[in-house]
């Protein structure tokens, strides 16, 4: 090697490439079968643009001046750069409107911890008119993303399921003051567990509603930890538990009851997620190799009443998992 | 594959080794493990105890080994945790042994730390643990320069390295045999359990039975 390449980049050679190849173009199949339409973005988008999604990732990005002494940002998150093209682009349209896309983003991330600097997204975004029903649309890019695992041979793979708001408007309806709400969440959103604890159990609402709030919050499983977690929000917080609810029957129609794993206590970086959010875990990989969710909130920061739910596969975190699953490409 | 996150293999332990070790085994061997291959004079780092597989490492390693997996769950020290806070993992129970401070220290003679911060600006910090010293400076409004080591980071004063160092304390010995005191008290630090973000839904019975059986033995 005598060149080289940047820390965090790295070459991929002829075997790789073509199994990478045949598991991107398995989930674009399955994404055109499901009426998704693969559309493609700019890396460089104007930084504005790219730090509107207001996630932590986003705000990772490299950033540059061009030569009129513009700042541009390279995409760190495709959600971001398609919700912009759909707002610029599909002004006028009939919803819902179904996207698909593969394409790399790029973060600055530590080289030392292994992690890369550029990584392929692929993935759906779904937009739909204000009025639509919050489960179906959900329900259906979980079912999209239900089959996708499937084409590229990831039986093992499982989605885990939560809900951005659930915690925090059962802790406003049981009466815990915002300091205390924040405080919860700063403390989930940082997975500390203990230090969640802390907060509920010094706070002055009582232990009995702390320890319930602590269980929601370490509470994952199949449809007994749903049912469990209507007994702890008994009487609270409907719309959100309703909500899963809901999303749990259509997915229990779709066949999908197997592969989800409610998870209470998942939050996923704050930023624009509204409602239901979900990861993708693989037995083979300690990370997610994918997540997703609601986002209502995304569309209207580029002015579009739109809401939007999604999600995105690292396509080489998806293929790590393959290749220990024992098969090759798809 | 062996490493891979399964329902029926056993349970990946990383354990601290240092002051942490003895207490983790006690509190693991009040589960009712048996833990003679471990306190054997054996070389080996890696043991399986049936339910548990239990990987010896630095504690500073702990939060490494659980990010990518490569372990399920982990013993380590709070101090380690909030040096790398940066990494993904669960912090599920505060084991509460090994209790100690992060402190900063500085000699009992010579000049005092506000005279170093007015005549030179800044004070110079030896440290295992930069972002903390950063942060606990940070709130306090004082500019610090950094000086990372990574051994016993007493002698930075004395030698003229550094004017105060930023480490964990037990019980002060070390520090008054090195001529130095505790200036003031940055956090607590304990035991805590940590786990991997996917072995925590894939492995979920498993974890929060070793949860309750931790959580009974040190009540």
């Amino acid at each position: 090697m005598t060149y080289g390449l940047p820390p965090g980049t790295r070459d991929t050679l002829p075997v790789e490439m073509s199994e990478l190849r045949a598991a991107e173009s398995a989930l674009l199949d399955v994404f055109e079968m499901n009426g998704y339409q693969t559309v493609a973005t700019p890396s460089i988008e104007f930084a504005g643009v790219a730090s509107r999604g207001g996630n932590v990732r986003s705000d990772a990005a490299f950033r540059f001046f061009d030569d009129r002494g513009e700042l541009l940002a390279l995409r760190s998150d495709m959600t971001v750069s398609v919700a912009r093209l759909a707002a610029d682009r599909f002004v006028d349209s009939d919803t819902p409107i179904r996207l698909a896309y593969s394409g790399s983003v790029f973060r600055v991330t530590d080289p030392k911890r292994g992690e890369p600097r550029e990584v392929r997204q692929v993935g759906v975004e779904l937009y739909e008119a204000p009025e639509s029903s919050d489960s179906t649309g959900t329900a259906e890019v979980i079912g999209v993303l239900g089959q996708a695992l499937d084409a590229v041979g990831l039986d093992r793979a499982v989605i885990g399921l939560g809900n951005s708001n659930l915690f925090s408007d059962l802790m406003s309806e049981l009466g815990y003051s915002e300091e205390a709400v924040a405080e919860s969440l700063e403390r989930l959103s940082r997975t500390d567990l203990v230090g969640l604890r802390d907060v509920l159990l010094t706070s002055e609402v009582g232990e009995e509603k702390a320890r319930g709030l602590l269980e929601l919050a370490n509470l994952r499983g199949g449809e007994e930890a749903l049912q469990r977690a209507g007994e702890i929000a008994a009487g609270g917080t409907q719309e959100a538990m309703n909500r899963l609810q809901e999303t749990y029957s259509e997915l229990e129609t779709k066949g999908l009851s197997e592969r989800v794993r409610f998870d209470f206590g998942l939050l996923r970086d704050p930023g624009y997620y509204t409602g239901a959010v979900f990861e993708v875990y693989d037995p083979a990989l300690g990370r997610a190799i994918g997540g997703g969710g609601r986002y209502d909130g995304l569309m209207p920061r580029f002015g579009s009443e739109m809401r939007a739910a999604g999600f995105s596969l690292y396509l080489e975190r998806l293929h790590t998992a393959q290749t220990a699953a024992g098969g090759g490409g798809a | 594959m062996s490493n891979a996150i399964g329902g029926t293999e056993p349970l990946r332990l990383a354990v601290a080794k240092g002051s942490l070790f003895e207490p983790t085994l006690e509190l693991l061997e009040e589960m009712g493990l048996d833990l003679t291959a471990v306190r054997g004079d054996s070389r080996s780092l890696i043991f399986d105890l049936g339910e548990i597989q239990l990987i010896t490492m630095r504690p500073s390693d702990v939060p490494t080994y659980i990010e990518a997996g490569a372990a399920d769950v982990g013993v380590t020290g709070k101090d380690v945790l909030v040096e790398q806070d940066d990494r993904r993992f669960y912090e599920l129970l505060d084991l509460g042994f090994g209790r100690c401070r992060m402190a900063l220290a500085a000699p009992t003679q010579g000049a005092s730390l506000e005279d170093v911060v007015l005549r030179l600006g800044a004070m110079r910090i030896a440290t295992k643990y930069p972002r903390t010293a950063i942060r606990h400076f940070e709130k306090s409004g004082r500019e610090v320069e950094i000086v990372e080591v990574k051994g016993s980071v007493e002698i930075a004063p004395l030698t003229g390295l550094a004017d105060a160092i930023v480490d964990l304390v037990d019980t002060g010995r070390t520090l008054a045999e090195n001529g130095l005191e505790i200036k003031e008290e940055i956090s607590e630090s304990t035991a805590r359990l940590v786990a991997n973000q996917v072995s925590r839904v894939l492995r979920a019975q498993q974890i929060d039975d070793l949860c309750e059986k931790l959580a009974a033995s040190i009540r």
